[in-house]
């Protein structure tokens, strides 16, 4: 917390930053904004500042929700009330299914679209390039709704039907970031790579994929909070999750359920948003 | 050498460069009818091109844009897969070799430079040796190495991204890296045709230095004529679908363009070029010019301007360096000579210098001539107008008869 006390003093004073490196990745104009953003507002990103203060808001949220649990009384409740928000037989299990869901959905998606993406970037499959990606498309155009119930036509009820269904609806963002972060690669770089010998798969591995990262870590980070959100619907198919929790509570208007149960997919929804933004930001290659 | 043109014909290759004739020099690469058709062109890119690069010389390809010089250069490295004809390295057949093999043995560096943004300038100059599993100690002491050679401190720069150099610095990289593994062979394909003009001139300089060490056998591409005549040992002039128009040093192309296209490539002012490959040089006798002391008398020393009917005396200081232009008149007045009198000698040239240089200093001097001094600053004679016209019409003369020997061989 050192450093982000350090950054926020920091905001105002223009000029004390001369000695900073960190500071002066961000005035460097291949990486820092826009030019006419306010100063104090590149700092703050050129600090990280949001990285920083997330989990700040998450841990308040938390606390807020906690609060509000234990002043709804639950011993005296209704059984309505009292049992859809039991800790240890509802939520905790509901949320260890939610996040089971978005992580092997998510795991999936990139298991399937990065090596799709790759290969559609090189040159025997690139023609079928814009094909597949309208194919994509559609996949996520479709009503996720409908897209959960074909899948229970074809899979059956469960969990891996809502997880497969999961996977085709997020697979777009994967497969688009990869082939566009591979494309966006600077040809002379790669041709300079090949000029001196190294081989296409070496190309690939040593220069594209590596600077590609970026790119492709923003797709699977949108895919992962699809997947988060997405995962309440799986409820509906009998595949658990944070959903069953939001329902009860629609359906026997019990509010607090509904509030609960919302409260509790937010926080999911916002640690791994900050994950992935961490993610963003340390496994981008060093010197991009 | 006749006897009134004392200024010696110098060319590059045998002194300048310290390298021996052309003709003695081993083929290291030879392209035999090299073509390269695109499927669903008429015209070939690059038709039935035949030429053999000698060890060691720098060959530039030059010529207009889209003739296919580029092209042509990354046949040789297979970047282009060639369609007819085959290509030897060390009279080794490497039409078929392995394309990623073969390029690991030549340097490459073009003009976008492209170095890997995602690593360090150590690890870019490590790359082909990293291919070639060299071991790391060697990797380390030969890319500190490497930099020193283009004039970056490792200390300094060896952990630095690129984005963190000015463009002249990242070719300076390029180059290091593309001599990484210490290719026999280096591809340079425009260079430093990205590079402002002053550091281009000046990575041009260092690189012709380093070249002097190592000895590398280089193709390199430029549009530029200029810099095609500073770089080349020997220039090729492409025309349309890389055919050869004209390959020789840059002297006698200079000297005797072969026919109008190659006259127009050039450009206006071919003449002048030439006297860049002429220098001012010790060994023979330039034009003697009646010289003073501030010791002698005006009269002697006009019986002396007189005799070689000039109308300046060189005033000479006690080391023998020239200092002022008397003119005759002031001898005649009476007056002594002293260092105030006539005016400075403002413009001179040393052994060594081009014609080029001699025709500058020239220009601006006096009397119309340029003192040359030796080394220690005393005077050695003078170069004339007459010198550079019979200079040049050597030049042409030899180029001639070189052409009409090779026609009747």
């Amino acid at each position: 917390m050192t450093a982000a006390t350090g950054a926020q003093g920091r905001i105002g004073y223009e000029g004390q930053d001369a000695d900073n490196p960190e500071l002066q990745e961000g005035h460097r104009p291949a990486t820092g904004g826009p030019s006419h953003e306010a100063s104090w507002l590149r700092r703050a990103r050129a600090n990280h500042l949001g990285l920083k203060l997330a989990p700040v808001g998450i841990a308040l949220l938390a606390l807020v929700v906690y609060l509000y649990y234990q002043s709804l009384g639950l011993n005296d409740a209704v059984i309505q009330l009292r049992s859809s928000l039991e800790w240890g037989t509802k939520l905790w299990p509901q949320t260890l299914q939610h996040l089971q869901i978005a992580f092997w959905s998510t795991l999936l998606v990139v298991v399937v679209a990065i090596p799709l993406g790759i290969m559609l970037t090189r040159p025997p499959l690139r023609r079928y390039g814009p094909a597949i990606v309208a194919v994509a498309n559609s996949g996520q155009a479709l009503p996720a709704y409908g897209l959960l119930i074909l899948f229970l036509s074809l899979l059956g009820q469960g969990k891996w039907t809502v997880i497969w269904a999961l996977t085709l609806y997020a697979l777009l963002p994967v497969l688009r970031n990869t082939m566009v972060g591979l494309d966006g690669v600077d040809r002379n770089i790669i041709e300079a790579g090949r000029g001196m010998g190294l081989t296409r798969m070496q190309a690939l591995t040593k220069i594209e994929l590596p600077l590609a990262v970026p790119v492709i870590l923003a797709g699977v980070r949108v895919a992962m909070i699809l997947n988060i959100g997405m995962a309440t619907l799986a409820f509906l198919i009998g595949g658990g999750g944070l959903g069953v929790t939001i329902n009860s509570g629609l359906k026997l208007q019990q509010d607090p359920v509904l509030i609960i149960g919302a409260a509790l997919v937010a926080i999911v929804a916002l640690t791994f948003d900050w994950i992935g933004a961490l993610a963003e930001t340390y496994l981008r290659p060093k010197g991009v | 050498m006749s006897d009134t043109a004392n200024i010696h014909l110098d060319t590059n290759e045998s002194t300048s460069r310290g390298s021996t004739r052309p003709e003695d020099r081993a083929t290291k690469i030879r392209l035999e009818h090299v073509e390269k058709r695109y499927p669903g062109t008429k015209q070939p890119a690059v038709a039935s091109l035949s030429l053999d690069i000698l060890e060691g010389e720098i060959l530039v390809l030059v010529g207009p844009s889209g003739c296919g010089k580029s092209t042509t250069l990354r046949l040789i490295n297979r970047m282009i897969e060639p369609t007819g004809g085959r290509i030897f390295l060390d009279e080794e057949d490497v039409t078929k070799a392995n394309p990623d093999k073969l390029r690991r043995r030549i340097g490459y560096v073009i003009q976008q430079i492209g170095l890997f943004p995602h690593q360090t300038i150590a690890q870019n100059i490590a790359t082909v040796p990293k291919m070639l599993k060299w071991d790391k100690k060697k990797i380390a002491e030969r890319s500190d190495q490497l930099l020193s050679v283009v004039g970056l401190d490792p200390e300094v720069y060896r952990d630095r991204y690129p984005k963190e150099l000015s463009g002249g610095q990242a070719q300076r990289v390029g180059v290091a890296r593309a001599l990484g593994a210490d290719p026999e062979i280096m591809l340079m394909d425009e260079p430093f045709g990205a590079i402002d003009p002053i550091t281009r001139d000046r990575l041009q300089n260092e690189f012709l230095r380093v070249q002097a060490e190592i000895r590398k056998t280089i193709v390199f591409v430029t549009h530029d004529i200029d810099e095609a005549i500073k770089m080349g040992d020997r220039i090729a002039i492409l025309g349309e679908q890389s055919v050869i128009r004209q390959v020789d040093t840059p002297e006698r192309i200079l000297a005797f363009p072969v026919d109008e296209f190659v006259r127009d490539f050039i450009g206006e002012g071919s003449t002048l070029k030439g006297l860049h490959f002429e220098t001012v040089r010790e060994d023979v006798q330039l034009d003697p010019y009646p010289t003073m002391h501030l010791t002698d008398r005006p009269a002697e020393a006009r019986a002396r301007a007189q005799e070689a009917q000039t109308d300046w005396v060189l005033l000479l200081d006690g080391d023998e360096h020239p200092i002022r232009w008397v003119p005759v008149s002031e001898l005649d007045s009476g007056n002594d000579v002293t260092a105030e009198s006539g005016t400075e000698v403002l413009a001179k040239v040393s052994i060594g210098a081009t014609l080029f240089e001699a025709l500058e200093q020239m220009l601006i001097s006096e009397a119309a001539v340029s003192p040359v001094v030796r080394e220690d600053g005393s005077f050695y004679g003078v170069v004339r107008l007459t010198h550079l016209n019979k200079a040049i019409r050597r030049a042409r003369l030899e180029a001639r008869e070189h052409y009409e020997q090779l026609e009747t061989t």
